[in-house]
């Protein structure tokens, strides 16, 4: 057994490399806390791990769907989003410059340097609520796209119109499927207002902003999370409306994953995600 | 494809009406729906397409296995998109069953009930990754096999859905190919794993064609029917001839100690599968079998309120346009 750093060290540099830690020799100085490029990487990876977690959370459902031609329209959302994922994560990895790539961050970073929001990694639960958490981010994803479009970042700006395009079709097809299943059987209303529950708090978060957020507003690059809140209030008061389903009252909401603070169900969508590349580090595939 | 051992169903129609019908067949006529058909040919089919459909089904299984697993943002695209194609190739398969009358969900019943089989293939596992390039490489590889002569098939719906699924399916094959020729270029492990994927699917994917010709009892009728075009046996010798070449190249053996050219033949000779475990599979012993079937059960009943609710809401708006029009009136 190796011998223990002493834990009444007031030395605690000497007792963290005691204990192994400073064995993280990245070789490579990581991006500036506060530094434009640390933002923009950081604005990039908010949109690209949306996509991909919500694309791989909707990809678990793949053959379990309730007709087939759910299991057409969801895997070819998360077709899209995995897609959208790439160019995201793709252009984090061109503004870290520091040699990773999009694999590379989805597939080998740990779940706290992950930043999407919490909504997304919630586990699928029964269809309704698979349906609600796509609703909920689609009613955000889409006009967020369409301001994206508006990047002083040429990049950005090509990446949100191609995504616009798919997420426009996302939305009305899961606001459609909310109206029918909540104006729907005396079940399906019961299941869909449990799911809208539940969920809503968590979906303020995507309409807060932090001090990121903001320089990256006022850098004109990606906008004020909260400037696309009454686009977003727009279409759940009219879609919950038709459905007949109640908004709920509170206004709280669960933060912390866009600062890479998770939940716990993060790390085991993560565990066999990466396992392949953990595995397997020398491999390519 | 995906169809093993589809018996012929017997028919008691009038003889004149059957002759002048197998002479529409020979003379190479397609028949549509609304014509016409023998009750045998009708129900042969609808069994055929049905079975054809559910593997296409019971087929996303093993397959989105991996989904949530796979190495790289690109292979879990190619995954998706191809699982997806499988479902929508159940989708055209259950339309054109539904032109012979039958509905999906009557299907989809029999499927679930046991009264209908999906292939063999679909209960085996997926176990490393190199499998999901085994199954594109060689499943999809015998589907198409069988698939092809299926274009020129007598019933119009199932021809033209062929074509369609055809195109597809032989790019599912080219990706499995490329997934597995990676693995064999790869590390050690990587190497060892799409061996290990070789000798697993090699026995089942020739199983795929159905039993010897010799044993094929059914396949008469369906053949002057035009509903099967060629023997099993000729199939599956097209298959390792197809198939042997492409594993040389990635540097795998085939699990077959008797694998051997035959000049005379111009084609490999090989070992016929263990059709003791063929039999067993298809009575429920393979190893997947109970998973399978349960997940689609499972599927089926927690997806029951969704459907029920979506019949809801359509009959809701339905009475809500007729009260308007009354209102209107
Ligand atoms: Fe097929
Ligand atoms: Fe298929
Ligand atoms: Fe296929």
């Amino acid at each position: 057994m190796p011998v223990q750093g002493d834990m009444m060290t007031p030395d605690a540099e000497a007792l963290a490399k005691a204990a192994g830690g400073a064995a993280r020799s990245a070789g490579q100085t990581p991006l500036e806390a506060g530094s434009p490029e640390m933002d923009l990487f950081t604005g990039l990876t908010r949109l690209g791990d949306n996509t991909l977690i919500l694309g791989h959370r909707i990809s678990e459902w793949c053959g379990h769907a309730p007709v087939l031609e759910e299991d057409i329209a969801l895997s070819n959302m998360a077709l899209d989003l995995i897609g959208q994922t790439q160019f995201w994560l793709g252009l984090a990895a061109e503004v870290e410059g520091r040699g990773r790539d999009a694999d590379a961050l989805a597939f080998r970073r740990d779940a706290w340097h992950f930043h999407n929001i919490l909504l997304v990694e919630r586990p699928n639960g029964d269809f309704g609520q698979t349906l609600m958490r796509q609703f909920l981010f689609d009613a955000w994803h889409a006009p967020m796209l369409k301001a994206l479009e508006g990047s002083a970042d040429a990049r950005i700006a090509e990446i949100a119109a191609k995504a616009h395009r798919e997420v426009a079709y996302h939305i009305e097809r899961s606001a459609d499927l909310v109206i029918r299943l909540g104006d729907g059987s005396e079940e399906s209303h019961a299941r869909m207002q449990a799911a809208l529950d539940r969920l809503w708090p968590y979906s303020g978060e995507m309409m807060i902003a932090d001090a990121v957020d903001l320089r990256l507003a006022h850098a004109g690059l990606i906008p004020d999370p909260a400037s696309i809140r009454p686009a977003w209030d727009e279409t759940v008061n009219h879609v919950l409306e038709e459905a007949t389903l109640k908004r709920p009252e509170g206004n709280f909401a669960h933060q912390g994953g866009k600062q890479g603070r998770h939940s716990e169900h993060m790390g085991h969508l993560l565990a066999p995600m990466q396992w392949l590349q953990r595995a397997y580090p020398d491999a390519e595939w | 494809m995906y169809a093993q051992m589809v018996k012929s169903e017997a028919t008691n129609d009038d003889p004149e009406m059957l002759a002048a019908f197998q002479a529409r067949i020979d003379a190479g006529e397609r028949i549509e729906p609304k014509e016409w058909m023998p009750e045998g040919y009708r129900k042969t089919l609808i069994r055929q397409i049905g079975q054809h459909a559910h593997s296409e089904i019971v087929g996303q299984l093993p397959e989105g296995n991996w989904i949530t697993r796979a190495p790289t943002l690109e292979r879990k695209a190619i995954l998706l998109a191809k699982v997806q194609d499988e479902a929508g190739h159940g989708l055209y398969l259950y339309c054109a069953a539904e032109t012979l009358g039958v509905s999906r969900d009557d299907l989809t019943e029999q499927l679930l009930s046991g009264r209908m089989k999906y292939s063999s293939i679909f209960n085996y596992p997926t176990l490393t990754w190199a499998d999901i390039g085994a199954v594109g490489w060689l499943v999809d590889g015998a589907a198409i096999m069988n698939q092809v002569p299926l274009q020129r098939t007598s019933f119009g719906p199932y021809a033209r859905a062929m074509v369609r699924i055809c195109k597809e399916e032989s790019f599912h094959q080219r990706q499995g190919y490329d997934l597995i020729r990676k693995m064999a270029e790869g590390t050690a492990e990587q190497k060892a794993m799409a061996q290990d994927a070789l000798n697993r699917f090699w026995y089942p994917s020739l199983m795929m064609f159905g039993p010897s010709d010799k044993e094929s009892v059914h396949s008469a009728q369906s053949m002057a029917w035009k509903i099967k075009i060629n023997t099993n046996d000729e199939l599956r010798q097209k298959f390792v001839d197809q198939t042997v070449p492409q594993a040389q190249f990635l540097g795998l053996t085939v699990p077959d100690e008797a694998l051997a050219w035959n000049e005379d033949k111009g084609g490999w000779d090989f070992s016929e599968p263990d059709w003791n475990e063929f039999y067993e599979v298809l009575k429920g012993n393979g190893p997947c079998n109970v998973e399978r079937i349960e997940a689609r059960q499972k599927a089926w009943n927690d997806g029951a309120w969704f459907r029920d609710g979506l019949m809801a809401h359509a009959k809701k708006r339905d009475a809500r346009r007729q009260a308007a029009q009354m209102a209107a009136e």
